[in-house]
């Protein structure tokens, strides 16, 4: 057998004990790994219930059997634990390289259970596994987390993930970062690391990642390779404008979500799109991740005067230099939706969540509302330390710093948009699902990402149903509610089982879908999979994570959009009038689901998944 | 004695690691980028990426270095290749080599380096945006004076063959 190693680590940080286990083949073959297979370890050992900060939560690193190997984009690790932002079951995806490095250590996952009595890192290379110290690197950024390890331990190649002053700080988006740049970026993973005290896990491998069929392997990733190659996104357009490419189209069909989704358009959007990130001279070059042949990272430097003009006090040594970012969703949510124009801010924005380690889309959007807390007057100038208004560059700058650090004002806002709006007030304010914020889609312009965003496993998300791919760019009607239904449950069970499971990145579903990732998946295993297997895997980790999410509380109360989406209409553009009519397509969805009208899986459909 | 070698074009690397993981498949069946010979640089505050590997230098310090002639010249292709049969694993020539391209495998106990795959490397095949380009190299200043110490070389070691 390949692809996967076949063996776990197991880390108990309230005994500082670490045990190599065999990977469950049964459960590997059933949920293949990545967000599959972690799940089915959360959901066998944890009680849905527990606090997701206390040390009853268990937080999993898992990588897929592709990780590792030269199938374009097989980078991915999941990180799947009970959010802290959200308290549903979540499935952070990163790459860049350190899932890769796990593998080449010889291990398919890393378990963390309990909490250490003070500040330790996890020192892996290969056999040699060690819970560390890090009393040392508390309060230090990610960057200076990676650089700090590398240097005693001597060894240049290990490839950290760590979490900054938010993660240790409990910020509620707080995420884990590696290699500087790459994020798990959702839900509150790095609250999750930093309740249990741990600040990072460094990696070195120097084994191989072993194939089943090594000759039939090479064949299939060279196919998928050539089909990527040859498409105008993956084979061009990602490398040359990376996702901020989508920004444009989204606006011009309304549906770009700005100042705190009051609106569908935003004026700036010239200033802050993918032309202008190049024609400004920002954008240095573009950078893959491990095995990627897409590309789509941006390399950029702030060059407009932005070090000068803004006051930043975490470690202003490195604005000089260039950096990763920003993606479309960035853009948006540190741009658009708080209503700035000005790249420099939003670069300097990005940079910061990344060192201080805090999801962006989650820190602009409770940034946006709370800028429209401030234009409500409910927030005020002495409050915050400054004039919160939308499209500030300064205040925006001065919460994501805050925030980090948990400072006057950013100690509210550090608990997300939905807390933060409850406790001014305006419950109303929150632009999210489950307690996790918006992407940058507005679904009253698209009524299938308003379905996909309520029936989201880990709250508001636009990475497990990305019907604006139809809606938008291909030829579905965005304002109709037919076959959003459909499509919706064909993109989750789709992404979960090939993508999500696997160890490839989402992002080579514009070229690739389960009939080039099923030859792959098969020589890496030797296990003869279908594509009908797959896309049944896909159903069942989707079932599973929605089982975990009703044994933690949610009900179908819970698959719903704010009152914004549903019954404000856009004011003005192409998408004016229209609001999303989530209840013309959710009976449909858990009907087709095979669940009943509460949203819970039939005893049937569970069954049949083999889940009963 | 024209022979093709290894062109590198750092500004269309993208630091993907596609050369490493082909490179490590031909030297042991895996994916294993720490078996590789052609190693990637990712010089992130520059935003520049490039690999690097074997130059098959005209006069190689590996060669001269190697107490018991273990690295030989493949005629075809010109490249410097490690002997399995003789390579006592002394190391010495991962030591003499100034490039770091040498490199040594504790569990074989023998050196190995880039061999260009026998004229097809694999490297340069895997690389997705063509960053290494397999090639014949425009002559520079060292050129002709070089080419006269290998070609001395290679009489040497034909005519002893
Ligand atoms: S395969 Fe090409 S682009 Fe990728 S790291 Fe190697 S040289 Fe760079």
């Amino acid at each position: 057998m390949g692809g996967w190693t076949g063996k776990i680590l197991r880390v108990d940080l309230t005994r500082r004990s670490v045990k190599v286990e065999p990977l469950n083949i049964a459960w590997a073959r059933d949920f293949i790994g990545g967000r599959g297979l972690g799940a089915r370890y959360l959901f066998a050992e944890m009680d849905p219930r527990v606090d997701a900060l206390s040390p009853d939560n268990k937080l999993i690193f898992a990588t897929g059997p592709l990780t590792g190997t030269n199938a374009s984009c097989g980078a991915r690790y999941m990180v799947v634990t009970k959010g802290a932002l959200t308290g549903a079951i979540t499935t952070s995806n990163s790459g860049g390289h350190w899932g890769p490095e796990l593998k080449f250590a010889g291990y398919d996952m890393v378990i963390v259970e309990g909490k250490a009595p003070e500040p330790m890192y996890l020192w892996i290379y290969d056999d040699e596994v060690e819970i560390r110290s890090a009393r040392h690197l508390w309060g230090r950024t990610t960057w200076e987390t990676e650089d700090l390890i590398r240097e005693e331990s001597g060894v240049p190649d290990a490839v950290v993930a760590s979490i900054g002053p938010a993660g240790e700080r409990l910020v509620r988006f707080a995420c884990i970062i590696n290699d500087r740049h790459r994020a798990a970026g959702r839900s509150g993973v790095g609250a999750v690391m930093g309740s249990k005290n741990l600040k990072a896990i460094a990696v070195r491998g120097t084994r191989g990642v072993a194939l089943a069929e090594p000759k039939a392997f090479l064949e299939a990733t060279w196919t998928a390779k050539a089909r990527m190659a040859k498409n105008p996104v993956t084979g061009s357009g990602f490398a040359k404008f990376g996702t901020l490419a989508t920004m444009d189209p989204i606006n011009e069909v309304g549906a770009l979500p700005t100042f705190n989704h009051q609106q569908g358009q935003f004026e700036g959007v010239q200033q802050i799109g993918a032309g202008a990130l190049k024609k400004s001279g920002r954008l240095l070059t573009n950078k893959a991740c491990f095995a990627c042949t897409i590309a789509c990272g941006r390399v950029t430097k702030v060059t407009g005067g932005g070090v000068e003009r803004y006051t930043i006090y975490t470690s202003r040594k490195n604005w000089r230099m260039a950096a990763e970012g920003p993606e479309y969703e960035n853009a948006w949510s540190l741009g658009a939706d708080c209503g700035i124009a000005d790249q420099d801010a939003i670069l300097m924005a990005n940079y910061l969540c990344n060192e201080l380690g805090m999801d962006p889309i989650s820190m602009g959007v409770t940034v946006a509302a709370a800028m429209e807390l401030y234009e409500k007057g409910v927030l005020t100038e002495e409050q915050c330390g400054i004039a919160l208004r939308f499209g500030s560059g300064g205040a925006l700058l001065k919460m994501v710093e805050d925030t980090g650090w948990r400072r006057g004002i950013g100690a509210e806002l550090a608990e997300g948009a939905m807390r933060l709006t409850a406790r001014f007030g305006h419950p109303e304010l929150f632009m999210g699902v489950k307690g996790q914020e918006f992407p940058a889609y507005d679904p009253r312009g698209l009524q299938g990402m308003g379905l996909g965003y309520a029936t989201s496993n880990r709250g508001a998300c636009h990475l497990r149903a990305f019907t604006a791919g139809a809606e938008v760019f291909g030829k579905m009607d965005r304002t109709a509610t037919d076959g959003k239904a459909e499509l919706t449950k064909k993109l989750q069970d789709t992404g979960a089982g090939s993508y999500d499971a696997s160890g490839l990145c989402s992002f080579v579903d514009s070229a690739i879908g389960p009939k080039d990732v099923v030859p792959m998946l098969a020589a890496a295993t030797g296990l003869p999979y279908t594509v009908e297997e797959i896309l049944k895997i896909g159903e069942r980790i989707h079932n599973l994570e929605r089982l975990f999410n009703l044994r933690a509380g949610f009900t179908a109360k819970d698959d719903t959009l704010p009152r914004r989406m549903l019954a404000e209409p856009t004011p003005s553009g192409p998408s004016a009038g229209m609001v999303n009519r989530l209840a013309e397509m959710l009976p449909r969805y858990y009907e087709i689901r095979g669940w009943d009208a509460d949203g819970r899986p039939t005893p049937a459909k569970l069954a049949d998944l083999g889940l009963a | 004695m024209a022979h093709r070698m290894l062109r590198i074009v750092p500004e269309k690397c993208t630091g993907c690691m596609q050369c490493e993981l082909a490179c490590s498949f031909v030297q042991t069946g895996a994916f294993q980028p720490s078996r590789s010979v052609i190693r990637v640089h990712l010089f992130d505050e520059q935003a520049s990426y490039a690999p690097y590997t074997c130059f098959q230098c005209r006069e190689a310090w590996c060669m001269t270095a190697c107490p018991v002639n273990a690295i030989a010249v493949n005629l075809a292709t010109g490249a410097k290749v490690v002997l399995e049969q003789t390579c006592v694993g002394c190391a010495l020539c991962t030591i003499a080599c100034p490039f770091g391209t040498m490199f040594y495998n504790p569990d074989t106990k023998k050196a190995f380096k880039c061999n260009l795959c026998e004229g097809d490397p694999a490297c340069a095949r895997a690389c997705p945006t063509a960053a290494i380009v397999y090639e014949a190299a425009a002559p520079d200043w060292m050129t002709p004076w070089a080419d006269k110490v290998h070609s001395r070389y290679l009489e040497a070691v034909s005519s002893s063959s």
